[in-house]
Order: structure tokens, then sequence, then C-alpha cells
């Protein structure tokens, strides 16, 4: 693109930084008018929609231009930050989950108090996820993951009236800043033993001195660090509760977009700092990643078989489809094959992007029709809304790895990946998990569908935006099967780069 | 491009009936669906392939794409028409338009999203019969599932979310068993095939000594392990004793509409994949196997009719007697001669009919009297001749009258069967043919209760003559049974030339007729 090497270099970071400049923008509508009903809600989600969708766009155009990916990796800031087809994969990826989310709370947070505060939060979080997917230094992750949680904490706990959201904000919070305690001594011991933050000479400064225990004890702490953003085992007892308390749309959006955050600084950190042939000897990751990857999809997956709130299902189910994406780093081996299921632990994320949050924000849905919580609520719900049901079906057919969504194709190329690296046991216990998963998300689908309600639902309004924000993301599912070429193309392309460098 | 039209519009027409208003859906759907019928017939006329499509023949219609290129294995979009799937097409497209029109009687709730679901399942159906690549075939294969559930547990009789789940669970299992049988095939084919294209998979299996081995077990080992597995896999959906468990509880609790497009089309993708996947990639196996599969043929004809023999309900009754007819196309198969292979192709497609028309004709005899248990109604004939007509002319093409469609599948199955190579195989052939002497026993002894005699009705209904558009659809299903039964030609050339390249890879058999 001959225009774009007129701009600076930091252009580069444009998805980022229209997300940034959204928030701001909020902030100051809010301070010119600080009274939530003065400024209507309108506003707010147009602001927050042209924010997410040019971040969109702009990630999206740099990715088929080749921004960061034809010459290399676009270097910013002494090298701490990097922009490259990774980078902006996942920009992608947070951009169209934010847009999602933004179009849903238009009608969720309606009568709450400070809504441009909500969008801001919102839109800060996104930033540091869109950042989380650039960082190639510690100190940097550290800053970019933080910039995360703690929007996230505020907006878990934005219900103040519910009981509920202000619990699970209390405990995401008291477990957060355990884990970043762990994390940041991770880091610092990392740095002890190799005197540097920065990924690529972290690796050579591993590559050339032999390791010692200080740094196999460091790459632990950063693990947990990563465990408890991906909602993976053993920092995974956060997530039920603050999924459920949390108001629905952030419950989409920290279990898509924030654990994409997380899986994406875990792909980076153990590809470029730590690799595998590198530090093996001292702390061999990926055993520790199998280990994770079991635990954390079977927990995960029996767990969500025995829930009775549709909700809680939801946020157990995310757990194991965590285990599922940490496949993507347990059978790295050092060979060819890396790229493919590097690049299917992509794609898995961006199509779980899709339909976990459309499964959210129809839970949304069902919140604004005080419809409850419980699998039984649920019954006969199609007679009322068919349209929004036949959006729930998708996602949760998608999510269960049948092939009426995306979901089928990217757990597929994940199996083939395992089944590249010789790890066949580890996909049938996958493979077994996912077969149980068909069972509980059908459970949903049974109730909408097929069970007769003790009482009719009375639904009195259909919000438009909401009822959008559902239909758009069950349209991306489906429609992501036709173009998964595109998509595949763009993550092994990105996860192969990473691996050159 | 007509396969992807065909396909594109049928699943269009399922979106706009799913939310049409409920009163007209019945009607629009059966005009909707009347697009992919006449683009079957269409097809039919300029029909124009050599050959099986999976050994190098020429197809009708075929279109290639590339899809996703990743992994060991390239994706593509392939689909394409040889004389197995030729006729199958047309058959779904047939009993589909006629099963619509069959359900505007019985169907009286959430008619919008029945009849949505039935176009949804024939998308999946001819989808799965044109499909040429196995990630294609799998995708329908399995979309089929999805409509087919829902169907039986929101419409169906009382126990249907029972029978719903049964069928869910235990054909959702069968296809991962078969979907690791047949990767293990391919992985075990190492270098030699590039995509999951289905015709280079089975032409790079002619090849000797093409599998390899896999986790130390021998080419022979994985060859049998695959079979094995794909076998067990499509038998569940054919099905064959002893996986047919899920048949009975699925036709009793669907409502007729349903069970015709189950029996008349769903059993069949099940003997399609045998034919397209064991028989046509693994004759090795398929023959030195022959006998436990022919025996397992054998037993499914007879207990199948043994079992239609002791029932009261009449749909039960047609149910079963699928069991027992699946088990002939099964034996036709394993037979690997001329008339046996071509002979079983074309029962599916005979079966088809006539099941789909004995399960319409119990379906207008229930809206009538609403029961369909054989001791609550007798001389039934006196109060609906043309239904009962009809009743007794199917249950003839059932039993294998001459000059019906039954009839000329039959003799040729029996036929080659009778000339393979296997040994006894004229023993199993005539072991077979008994179970024509049971089906003919259950048939005329329900017809001579339910039918003649006086009139009695135990449910207090007043018995009249059905609606035209309950009769419409028997007497068009009936036309194609005596229609195919006079002249099976109209299929039976282009499934002979389809299924010759098969036998001609088959080893130490063939020959005979």
């Amino acid at each position: 693109m001959a225009e774009l090497l007129q701009l600076p270099e930091w252009a580069a970071m444009a998805p980022t930084l229209a997300l940034v400049g959204t928030a701001l923008v909020l902030f100051l509508i809010d301070s010119i008018e600080p009274k939530s009903d003065s400024v209507s809600r309108t506003t707010l989600t147009s602001v927050g929609l042209l924010g997410s969708l040019s971040s969109l766009v702009l990630s999206g155009w740099f990715l088929i231009a080749g921004t960061g990916q034809v010459d290399g990796p676009v270097r910013l800031f002494d090298g701490s930050i990097v922009v490259d087809g990774m980078s902006l994969f996942f920009s992608f990826l947070v951009a169209s989950v934010t847009a999602l989310v933004v179009l849903a709370s238009h009608d969720y947070v309606e009568g709450e108090n400070h809504q441009a505060e909500y969008y801001s939060l919102v839109f800060l979080a996104a930033t540091g996820m869109s950042m989380v997917a650039s960082v190639n230094s510690l100190a940097a992750a550290f800053v970019a993951i933080e910039l995360v949680s703690l929007p996230s904490y505020a907006l878990v706990a934005y219900l103040k009236h519910n009981r509920g959201s202000v619990e699970a904000g209390l405990k995401y919070f008291l477990i957060g800043a355990l884990s970043s305690a762990i994390f940041i001594y991770g880091i610092s011991l990392v740095y002890g033993a190799t005197g540097a933050f920065r990924f690529d000479r972290i690796a050579q400064a591993v590559g050339t001195t032999p390791v010692d225990g200080v740094l196999g004890l460091g790459i632990l702490m950063v693990v947990g660090g990563i465990a408890f953003k991906t909602a993976a085992v053993p920092f995974h007892f956060w997530a039920p509760e603050a999924y459920e308390g949390a108001p629905a749309p952030i419950s989409g959006f920290l279990s898509s977009a924030s654990k994409a955050a997380g899986f994406v600084l875990a792909f980076r950190v153990f590809t470029t700092a730590f690799p595998l042939d590198a530090v093996s000897g001292t702390f061999d990751w990926a055993l520790a990643f199998m280990v994770l990857a079991v635990v954390t999809m079977t927990l995960g997956n029996f767990a969500a078989a025995t829930q009775e709130k549709v909700k809680r299902m939801l946020a157990y189910s995310s757990i194991g489809h965590a285990g599922y994406v940490l496949i993507a780093l347990a059978a790295i081996t050092g060979t060819g094959n890396d790229s493919l299921v590097l690049g299917a632990g992509m794609m898995h994320l961006l199509v779980y992007g899709f339909m976990n949050t459309g499964a959210f924000l129809f839970i949304a849905l069902a919140e604004y029709w005080g419809i409850g919580r419980e699998f039984e609520d649920f019954n006969g719900l199609a007679k009322q809304a068919p349209v929004a049901c036949v959006a729930m079906t998708v996602f949760m057919f998608s999510l269960a790895g049948l092939p009426v969504g995306a979901g089928f194709f990217s757990k597929y190329f994940l199996f083939t990946g395992a089944l590249g690296a010789g790890l066949w046991w580890l996909v049938v216990i996958a493979a077994a998990n996912s077969a149980l998963s068909l069972y509980y998300y059908t459970r949903v689908v049974k109730a909408m569908w097929i069970e007769e309600p003790e009482t009719p639902h009375e639904i009195e309004s259909y919000p438009t935006a909401l009822y959008a924000a559902v239909i758009a993301a069950a349209v991306v599912t489906v429609l992501l099967m036709p173009a998964f070429g595109i998509v595949s193309d763009e993550a092994v392309s990105a996860a192969s780069a990473l691996f050159a460098a | 491009m007509l396969i992807e039209a065909l396909l594109a519009l049928t699943l269009l027409a399922a979106g706009v009936v799913f939310f049409a208003p409920n009163k007209y859906a019945g009607k629009l759907a059966a005009a909707l669906s009347a697009v992919p019928l006449v683009g079957s017939a269409w097809m039919w006329l300029n029909y124009e392939a050599t050959g099986n499509a999976l050994l190098g023949g020429d197809m009708a219609f075929e279109t290639t794409a590339q899809w996703i290129d990743l992994g060991p294995y390239a994706i593509q979009w392939h689909v394409g028409l040889d004389g197995v799937s030729m006729p199958l097409i047309v058959m779904t497209t047939i009993l589909t338009t006629m099963a619509i029109v069959s359900a505007w009687t019985p169907i009286n709730e959430r008619e919008s999203q029945f009849y949505g679901l039935v176009l949804l399942l024939e998308f999946g159906l001819l989808g799965v019969f044109a499909a040429l690549d196995f990630f294609v075939w799998f995708i329908f294969w399995e979309v089929v599932l999805v409509p087919m559930y829902f169907l039986i547990a929101v419409w169906g009789g009382p126990r249907r979310k029972y029978a719903a789940i049964k069928f869910f669970v235990y054909t959702n299992v069968a296809s991962l068993i078969m979907f690791v049988g047949f990767l293990t095939l391919v992985f075990s084919l190492g270098d030699s095939v590039t995509a999951l294209d289905l015709p280079q998979i089975a032409q790079a299996l002619q090849v000797e000594g093409a599998v390899g081995s896999i986790a130390g077990f021998g080419p022979e080992a994985v060859k049998l392990f695959a079979f094995a597995l794909m076998f067990f896999g499509f038998a569940v959906k054919v099905p064959v004793f002893p996986v047919h468990t899920w048949l009975p509880d699925a036709h009793v609790e669907a409502p007729t509409p349903v069970s015709v497009l189950l029996a008349g089309v769903l059993l069949k993708m099940g003997t399609y994949a045998l034919l397209r996947f064991n028989f046509t990639m693994l004759p090795g196996v398929a023959t030195d196997y022959a006998e436990i599969i022919a025996i397992i043929a054998v037993i499914s004809v007879i207990y199948g009719a043994m079992l239609a023999l002791a029932q009261q309900d009449l749909k039960r009754i047609v149910a079963y007697s699928s069991i027992s007819s699946m088990g002939y196309v099964i034996l036709g198969l394993v037979a690997y001669t001329t008339h046996g292979v071509g002979g079983a192709t074309f029962q599916m497609i005979s079966h088809g009919f006539i099941s789909g028309l004995m399960f319409m004709v119990v379906g207008v005899i229930y809206n009538e009297t609403h029961t369909r248990m054989v001791g609550d109604m007798s001389g039934m004939a006196d109060r609906m001749p043309w239904t009962v007509g009809i009743f007794v002319a199917a249950a003839f093409g059932y039993m294998g009258l001459p000059l019906m469609s039954g009839f000329a599948a039959e003799v040729l199955i029996f036929l080659g069967s009778f000339n393979s190579a296997i040994p006894w195989a004229p023993i199993y052939t005539a072991a077979a043919m008994f179970g024509i002497v049971i089906v003919a026993g259950y048939l005329l002894w329900a017809m001579q209760r339910t039918l003649f005699g006086e009139f009695t009705l135990s449910t207090d209904y007043d018995v009249g003559r059905a609606p035209l558009h309950d009769v419409a659809p028997l007497v068009v299903l009936l036309a194609c049974v005596i229609v195919l039964g006079v002249n099976p030609d109209i299929f039976y050339g282009m499934i002979q030339e389809a299924v010759n390249p098969i036998l001609e890879n088959a080893p130490d058999v063939g020959g005979g007729l």
C-alpha cells in the first residue's frame, strides 16, 4: 500500500487508538452532561458503535493490506509494542465483540445510572484487550492486562442494586488482585534471570545462558497470570460467579474478548519469549498446558452439565472452551505443524467470540424480559420469540460442534492439529468432552422449542438494538462457515509469522 | 451450478416458510417445494454421465471450488451426480413435496415451523446425495439430524421427547464413530491424498499397497478397523439388526409426514453411504467378511418381518417391515454381482416410494379414525374405498407383485445374490426370500382384519371420505411405483452404469449375473 507508507509508524496502532479515542469522547460527553438521563442512550450507543466499527474496519483493512505482515512487524516504543498479523487478528476480534456488546447494551442499561461511564469503561477494557494483542514486553503486557482488568471489575459490579452483581465484582477483584500479584512476581523473576523485559531479548538471554530454577518459577507464575485471564484451571474460580452476576452483555464481553486477550498474550509469550526447545529443560510448558487443557475442559464440561441455571451453564462451558484452546499451546512441538495448531486456536477464539457473545446476549434478552434464569424458565420461549430462539439454537449447536455454525470447523482444525502433533489421546479426551457438551447445550434448545411452559411468558416489547446484536452474531456465526477459508488463511499466516520471527 | 442453485433455493424456501404466517405455510411450502422438484426432474432429463462418481466416471452437473486449504488435507466444495445419486435426488424431491401435501390435514399447530423444518431436511438430504467431498458430505449428513430431531420432538406422539432424543443420540454417536473410522483410513493413505475429496480417496485406495500402517497396526488391520467403524456408523442409520432399536420409537412417535421422509429417504442415507464408502472404497474387506455381512442382512430380513408380524399398530407394522426391506439392500450389496448391487440400489428407490406410500395410507386412515390399532377397526373398505384401494395396491407392491417397482428390485437382488461368489450364497438367498412370505403373511392378515368384513370402529369418529389433498399424494406415489415397475429402466440404466465400475474393482467375485 503506497499511501500507507506516507503515514507515521504509529498509525499501525489505529485500531487500538480508535478504541481509546472513543473511550475519551465518551468521558467528554459525560463531563459535559453528567446526569444519566440528559444525554440520550442513542448518542452513547452511536458513538460507541462508530468507534468499535471503525476499529473493526481498520484492523480488517490492515489485515488485508498486509500491514506488519509483508515487511515484517511494525515495532513501536523501542520494540515493546509490535503490530503484526496476530495483533491485527485479535484487534479485529475484540472490535467485533465490542460492537456487539455496545449494541446490545443500548437496551440493557435502560434505566440504570452512569450509562456514559459504563460505555467508556467498556471501551477502556477493549483498548486494553486490543493492546494486549500487540505487546512485546512483559512490562507492557502487565500494564495492558491491568487496563483490561480494572474496568472489568467495575463493569461486573455495574448493577449496584443487585447483590449478585456486587458480590461477583468483589470476588472477581480479589482473585484478580491475587493473580496480578503472582503475575508480576513471575515477571520480576524472569527479569532477574534474564535481565530483559522484551520477549525477543528474553529469548536471546535464554538461548545463550544456561537457564535455572528461578526462570522456571517465573514462567510458572506467568502461566498462572494467564490462566486467570483465560479462566483456565487453576484460576477459574472467579469465572462462574463473575459471569453469572455480571450484566449479561459484560459476561459475553469478558468470556469472549477478555479470554481471547489472555490467549493472545500466551501465544506470544510462549512462542517468542520462551521457545520450547530453549526452556523445556527447566520448565516444559507444553506438558503443563497439556495437563491444564485436559483438566480445564473436563472440569468445565462436567460442571456445565450439572447446572440448573442457563447463564451459569454458559459460564462453565466457557471454561470448557478455554480448555479446547489450550490444546493450541499444548500441541506445540517445534515442527511445521505448529502454525496449523496455533492458527486453529486463533480461529476457535474468533468463532467463539461470535457464538458465545451471541449466547450471552440472548441471556441479556431473557433478563430484559424478566424471565427466570433456570432451564425450565425458557420453556416454550420459541412461541413468543422465534427469531431470537433460532439464533440461540445456532449458538448452542455451534458451541456443541454441530456443523450449523463455524464452531465445527475450528474444533475440527484444533483436533487435526493436535493429531498432527501426535497427541491422539488429547483428541480423544477433547472429542469425548465435545460429545458431552451436546447434552447440556441441547437442554436449552429443548426447553425453548419443545417443552411447554407452566405459565405462558408475557413479552411486551421486542428491544430493537438487542435483537439486532443477537441476530448479527448468529448471521456471522453461520457465514463464517463459507468464509472459513479466508479466516483460516489469515490465522495460519499470522501464526507462522510468529514462529518465523 | 445447477446443484448449488437447487440447494440454495431449497434452503431459501426453508427460511421463508419458517417465518411465514401459519395460515398459508402449508400451501406456500408445497408451492416452494415444487422448485426443487421441477429442478431435479429437469436435471434427470438432461442427465449425462458415465461411470461411477468415485471411480473416475464423468459426473453430471459437477462443480469443484477450493474452500479451505489448511492442514494436511484441503477441503473443497465438490458436488456432482452419477447414476446412484441422480435417482435418489429425484426420489427425495418427489417424496418431500408429497409429504408436505399429506401434512395439511394432520399438522395443526406451529405449521410454518413444521414446513420450514421439512424443507431444511430436504436441503440436508439433497446435499448428502450430491456432495463428493467428505467434509461437505459430513456437514450435510449432520444437518439432517437437526430438523429431524425437532420434527419428532415437537409434533410427535405422546412419547415424542424420548423418541427424539434416542434418535438424536443414537445417530450422532454413530456419526462420530464413522467419522473416526473414515479419518483413520485417510490418514493411513499418507501422502497419496491431498484433499478430503471422495473420488481422490477412493481412487487412491484402489492402488495396491496404498494403505500404510498406523500406530503399529498393519494395512490390513487398519482397513478392517476403518471398515468396521464405518459399517457400524452407517448400519445404525439403515438400520440393521441389532442396532435398529431407535427406529420403531422414532417412527411411531413421528408425525406421519415425517415418517414418510424418515423411511423413504433417511434410511437410504445409510445404504447410500454403505455403497459409497464401504463397498466402493474397501471391496477387499467387504468380500473377506461377506459371509458375516450376508448373515446380518438375512437376520435383518427375517427378524424385521417377524417383529412386524407381531405388531398391532399399523404404523409399527410398516416401520418394522422397513428393517426387513433394508436387509435386502445389504444382501444385494454384499453379493458383489451386477444385478445384486444394481438391484440393491434400485431397491433404495423402490422402497422409498413404497414405504412412503404405506405410511401415508396409514396416516390417511388415522386422520379419519384417530386410531392405528388393528383391533380397533374393521371393514374400512366400505367407508373409504379409494384409500383402501390404494392401501391394497401398496401392500401388494410391498409383497413384490410383478409390474410394481418392488418386484423389479427384489428379483434383481435375488438373481444377483443367488449367483454371488460368496460361499453358501444360494442358501442366504433362499432364507431371505422366505422373508417375502412373512411380509405377505403380515400384510394380508392386517388388511383382512382392518379393511374387510363388517364396518366397526372403536373410536367415536364419523368416518367420511378423505379429502382430495390427502388422497392425491397417494395416487402420485402409487403412480411412481407402477411406472417404475413397468419400466424400471427409467432409473435402472443409469444405476447399472454407475455400479459396474465398483464390481470391476472387487477381487475374486463378480462374474455371473
